[in-house]
């Protein structure tokens, strides 16, 4: 399947990023469309598109819009959320240092069709380089008359505002993510209310990833029929592929829905030289790990599902036979420890425990009875929280021991260390030619 | 620190960038820590009254999130990503080094308050593996010497650059950035790298293109 650069297809003209460049490549054409239909015929059309959410759940984002209920007399939201910190996940911030004027263009859009005066882009606060593309962006648009009061004549007014998280993986929860938003510690809401009816001060919210919104001028300019060439009936469109690990060429690859990993890998020079793929993970570290056996499934959500993992945020991360997957799984667990907000006891206690008896395993100690006690003790955390962050927690282990159970096994006598060499999974060891 | 009247007066233009001002207490609480370089007692009550909220629950809101510190961080804050990823590709070895040099471990100063460590988790940069930050800006695909010798540089004054990002300022002037995103820097440095443009090169090359778009012509950028 060919590499079909879109949201990418200009990222080597480093005038992009300006209004000016983004307009010499068709930018705002699909804003001056949009705002000449009516906001109803934009959601529709968003709808018949099939775009699901690229944010890791894929819910389609058309069904999202029109949940928001209008002529409510309430005013709406738009929440962008920018808080990428999934480990694995890293194709929102290259987007935002590339081509932020998409997202904006998106959020213009977006806000017409739901019918919002105020949006925001929440940006996680660790990468300041995001956050000022993205507000120079913004500041460049308002400029230009497409940000204020009567946008182009229609009456149409927008303010955005870029706001700065400040280190917290939970935030990327969308209810979370509000409660921050609104000057709360970020903690997830119990759901319903749903944000399309009470998010953002209680009012009607769409809450949509980055690259999600950016997909929007392409299918406003373009058109259905267009965006529905690439992908499967059930996963329309492209993808902003993130690729990475022990490969050759790791980064960027934009390709239809429906690509498989082997293809990508092949676009990514193969695995570095004399190594082979061990696992590896469609989207993020909260799907289920795969094996080399997985290479061929078609990267849409049906087919990783089907697979018995997800496509999450569609940001592969591979590794070869040089790791070890009781550190791999440890690190994680300690990244989910480190994360819980703490409100629901199961994440808060279950990841204490998990990491604790995997920091057990890691350094050569434990029973095999601890071995299956912590499937159980997954068990007893998956589905028991308000948000994903405790499913997510619960997911590499049982994942992990499906198959490699032997090294886990292993791993209560000998260290990870001592099963596998940590110096040979270094990409500067001087094996890898970068 | 005393907070003088004209911080105090930023920090209602930050509450007034909201529909409530509420919603201003991270950008308030990041603007504190750029002047004082870390979020004091002071500090906080100072953002509670902008936002119309006790002193007791804007501190829950700071000791909430990792990036505001209870002590001085000093001129520069050192990060190094040492998640699944970035660790075990040598971010872990790249953290030994940069500990072993400084002298201090996890979330600590240096005894001269010129830098700060941290052990910071998945930056959003997993293709550029291992990376590391300073002033939060990103240094990626990192080598334990090149570490080293980041700080070295940086210790001389000399200048540094961001691999996809400005010069290194220091801590307090990004986190100025944090409060006030537009500062002028957006044109500076290379935020698009070659790994940001490996599927795009690849795709011209082979002639690829998204289908009722005009096939590529040559490369308008500059090769890198």
């Amino acid at each position: 399947m060919p590499l079909t650069p879109v949201i990418t297809e200009h990222w080597d003209d480093p005038e992009l990023f300006t209004i000016s460049g983004y307009r010499r490549h068709g930018g705002y054409r699909a804003l001056e469309s949009a705002l000449t239909r009516d906001p109803d015929a934009l959601i529709s059309l968003v709808k018949d598109s099939g775009l699901r959410g690229r944010g890791g759940a894929g819910f389609p984002t058309g069904l999202k819009w029109s949940f928001v209920p209008q002529n409510d007399g309430k005013p709406h939201y738009l929440v962008v959320n920018a808080d990428e910190s999934e480990p694995g996940a890293c194709k929102d911030i290259p987007i935002m240092l590339a081509n932020p004027h998409a997202l904006v263009e998106g959020v213009i859009i977006t806000s017409y069709a739901i019918r919002a005066k105020h949006a925001f882009i929440y940006i996680r606060g660790e990468v300041p380089e995001a956050i000022r593309r993205v507000a120079n962006a913004v500041r460049e648009a308002r400029e230009a008359g497409y940000l204020g009061t009567d946008i182009r004549g229609t009456g149409f007014d927008l303010d955005v505002v870029v706001h700065a998280g400040a280190g917290a993986y939970i935030c990327g929860e969308e209810t979370a993510l509000l409660d921050s938003l609104e000057g709360f510690r970020g903690q997830p809401r119990l759901k319903p209310p749903f944000p399309a009816v009470a998010g953002l001060y209680a009012s009607p919210t769409v809450i949509n990833n980055v690259e999600t919104i950016c997909n929007i001028p392409y299918i406003v300019d373009r058109g259905v029929d267009w965006f529905r060439q690439f992908g499967t009936e059930k996963s329309p469109g492209f993808k902003v592929f993130a690729v990475s690990g022990h490969v050759n060429r790791p980064g960027i690859y934009e390709a239809p829905l429906g690509i498989t990993m082997r293809e990508l890998l092949d676009y990514a020079g193969g695995m570095r030289d004399g190594h082979q793929v061990k696992f590896w993970l469609p989207g993020g570290s909260s799907v289920p790990m795969l094996t080399a056996d997985h290479l061929d499934i078609p990267m849409t959500y049906e087919d990783m599902a089907a697979a018995g993992t997800m496509l999450g945020t569609g940001t592969p991360m591979i590794f070869d036979e040089t790791v070890s997957v009781v550190k791999a799984v440890t690190r994680w667990l300690e990244f989910y420890k480190h994360e819980s907000c703490g409100k629901c006891t199961p994440c808060r206690e279950g990841t204490y425990w998990i990491t604790g008896t995997l920091e057990k395993f890691e350094h050569g100690h434990g029973t095999e009875q601890e071995v299956e006690t912590l499937v159980e003790l997954c068990g007893q955390i998956m589905g028991r929280s308000f948000c994903a962050l405790g499913d997510a927690a619960a997911t590499p282990y049982p994942a992990a021991l499906k198959y490699f159970r032997d090294e886990f096994v292993a791993a209560t006598t000998t260290s990870a260390d001592d099963q596998f060499d940590p110096v040979a999974s270094y990409v500067f060891a001087g094996a890898v030619a970068r | 620190m005393a907070i003088s009247e004209s911080t105090r007066e930023q920090l209602q233009q930050l509450a007034a960038r909201y529909p409530r001002p509420r919603s201003g207490l991270m950008p308030m609480l990041h603007l504190v820590q750029s002047l004082e370089g870390e979020v004091t007692p002071e500090g906080i009550t100072a953002c509670a009254d902008a936002a119309g909220v006790s002193a007791a629950e804007a501190t829950a809101v700071a000791s909430f999130y990792t990036m505001y510190k209870r002590r001085q961080v000093g001129q520069h804050h050192i990060g190094v990503c040492v998640n699944t990823m970035c660790g075990l590709l040598g971010g872990d070895a790249v953290y030994e080094a940069l500990s072993e040099r400084l002298g201090v471990g996890h979330d600590a100063p240096t005894d001269d308050g010129q830098f700060w460590l941290e052990r910071i988790e998945c930056q959003a940069a997993c293709t550029h593996a291992p990376v590391m930050t300073v002033d939060w800006e990103y240094m990626d695909d990192v080598t334990p010497a090149a570490a080293v010798e980041i700080v070295d540089r940086l210790e001389r004054g000399e200048t540094v650059l961001s691999t996809r990002g400005p010069a290194i300022r220091d801590f307090r002037a990004t986190e100025q950035t944090l409060a006030y995103p537009e500062d002028g820097l957006a044109a500076e440095g290379t935020p698009v790298d070659d790994k940001m443009l490996v599927g795009l090169r690849i795709a011209k090359e082979g002639g690829m293109a998204a289908p009722g778009v005009p096939a590529p012509s040559a490369p308008t950028g500059q090769e890198g």
